[in-house]
């Protein structure tokens, strides 16, 4: 057995009064796909924050490990390598002078000091293989402002992998696409995944377009939380525990449908601010 | 009228050591504005320029007081005017107000300063219009020092600075220390502003630090080749706004302006006429991507 890439341990998160999760132990295996679903301000997007280092635990552990080497997540140092992180479209308006080719490289060593001139021949290479890898050749040369939102995020997960992480970090990377471009960013996803061992931590408030992939469950609801296969998360039985009120869970066609009371449960709106720079 | 392009009076101005000075002078100008402009336009900052600027009028009012040199003054007011917009303004959306607050107070402040100094201060005040003319030898050597400062840091630090100008958020989760590389480009952005306004003065320093790089922004999308063409431009413009100056002997301002905004249209024009032909070749289709990033 190897050691999980990720490992959360006795991990509580509160903002004064208010506790966003408490007592949770976590781990993700090497090539394991995790989705993480939840209401608005359940903390999905916080954890990720902690994953990166970028938010302190109230209390309890996290670890990273990326290339057989334990990284603990400390906020203001260094950020974890080996980690790809994808945000949703559209969270950043690209300037006009910037192409997915600059966005792409930047993934690669745009935290590195200096301009880069040095090994310029062998950054060119492994950013047009990651450009070839999600096939975004045909117009990663023109201006990102310019792309739409699915073209936009295929080469976003393009910037993600350039570094090749072994843990994957998405944060709504589906949101506000069309079903198709969904599908076919999610599939890059999970390629990488089956292909590298790639772990996946995926948030998002739509399980069915990733839900084949999916090995794991983390369903977060006002500080409750239910971790597990997404047979045994997405139950009536336990969504209504978490949300404390009857929620249904209906499986048609290959694909789960929630419905209940709680206005909350099913949600199409972007949500959850990202810290500004 | 025709002695305004005398080209015999020009050449005889150029032989003058004053003058070769001011060009010189102007072409460090000239690299630091093209090389930080780019980075201004992507960060959309040019208010904060402007800004800037017009707070080097307090510093320089506030040397005036205490009896250091203006130039010194100008140089602390925008250093620091640019810092405090940069830590005030946290979230883009509140930029725009925040540098309206801090700009009328301290443009105010300049006013009361300028009021208390006893002496008439009206001959000190070459920097709401600007005379690059007027540089010194001395003032070559804080020029030169200037310009290879603000390009030194920039060399050192371009490359996460341009990750956290143009994706703050990716850049943050890759250990890229976005908080701390805003102040320090804030304060590069500073002493290319104090710069800018010896030369073309508070009230067009933009025209320097900001049309060249608006106009390479149109007809490029590599920050790259963004970046030679602002140099390039930026060069064309205070260069040959000085030139053209000589003859009439007229202040310079009106011809780098000039020059900067007809490089600007054209390469608006280029733009259009090259969007026309993507848009004819059916390649592109501009309004469906346009939706779908409005999304």
């Amino acid at each position: 057995m190897t050691e999980p890439v990720i490992r959360i341990r006795d991990a509580s998160l509160s903002f004064g009064p208010r506790t966003l999760w408490s007592g949770m132990n976590l781990d993700v295996e090497r090539g394991e796909f995790l989705a993480v679903l939840g209401p608005n301000g359940s903390g999905k997007s916080t954890l990720l924050s902690v994953l990166l280092g970028q938010q302190r635990l109230s209390s309890g552990t996290v670890h990273v490990a990326a290339r057989g080497q334990e990284i603990r997540a400390v906020p203001g140092g260094p950020a974890p390598r080996g980690v790809g992180y994808i945000p949703q479209q559209g969270v950043v308006e690209f300037p006009h002078a910037l192409r997915g080719t600059d966005l792409v490289g930047l993934g690669l060593d745009g935290h590195r000091w200096g301009i880069g001139l040095r090994g310029a021949a062998e950054r060119r290479r492994r950013v047009a293989e990651a450009i070839d890898a999600v096939s975004a050749g045909a117009f990663a040369n023109r201006p990102l402002s310019l792309l739409s939102g699915g073209e936009q995020q295929r080469l976003r997960v393009a910037q993600a992998l350039v570094g090749e992480p072994d843990v994957l970090l998405c944060d709504e990377p589906l949101l506000s696409l069309d079903i198709a471009n969904q599908r076919a960013v999610s599939e890059l996803i999970e390629r990488r995944r089956r292909e590298a061992g790639t772990a996946v931590l995926f948030v998002t408030h739509e399980i069915n377009p990733v839900l084949s992939y999916v090995d794991k469950v983390l369903y977060l609801v006002d500080g409750r939380f239910s971790i597990g296969s997404p047979d045994e998360v997405m139950t009536s039985a336990t969504l209504s525990a978490l949300y404390r009120t009857t929620v249904d869970v209906v499986r048609i066609g290959g694909q789960i449908h929630v419905t209940g009371p709680h206005s909350a449960v099913c949600e199409d709106d972007p949500h959850h601010s990202h810290p500004q720079a | 009228m025709e002695d305004f392009f005398d080209l015999d009076l020009m050449l005889r101005a150029l032989e003058l050591d004053f003058v070769q000075t001011g060009l010189l002078t102007a072409a460090i100008l000239g690299v630091v504005a093209g090389v930080v402009g780019p980075l201004i336009v992507m960060r959309r900052m040019a208010f904060a320029v402007h800004g800037t600027a017009e707070l080097t009028f307090t510093g320089a009012a506030a040397a005036l007081l205490v009896g250091v040199s203006v130039e010194f003054g100008a140089l602390a007011g925008a250093v620091i005017a640019a810092l405090l917009l940069a830590l005030l303004g946290g979230r883009s959306s509140e930029q725009d107000s925040v540098i309206g607050a801090v700009l009328a107070f301290g443009l105010g402040i300049g006013v009361f300063l300028l009021w208390l100094y006893p002496g008439r201060a009206g001959n000190k005040f070459g920097l709401l219009v600007g005379q690059v003319i007027a540089v010194d030898e001395a003032n070559l050597m804080v020029f030169a020092v200037s310009g290879v400062l603000v390009i030194g840091v920039l060399a050192l630090v371009y490359r996460p600075l341009l990750f956290a100008i143009v994706d703050p958020v990716v850049a943050a989760s890759r250990g890229v220390p976005v908080r701390l590389l805003m102040p320090v480009f804030a304060v590069l952005v500073g002493i290319a502003t104090a710069l800018g306004v010896r030369t073309v003065g508070v009230l067009l320093v933009i025209a320097l630090l900001v049309t060249p790089a608006a106009a390479a922004c149109r007809v490029t999308s590599s920050p790259v080749v963004a970046t030679v063409l602002s140099v390039i431009f930026a060069e064309v413009a205070v260069l040959g706004g000085i030139v053209l100056s000589l003859a009439p002997g007229a202040p310079i301002s009106p011809f780098v302006t000039t020059i900067a905004f007809l490089i600007y249209l054209v390469c608006r024009v280029i733009e259009r006429r090259r969007r026309v032909a993507t848009r004819s070749g059916g390649q592109l289709k501009p309004t469906a991507a346009a939706t779908a990033t409005r999304q």
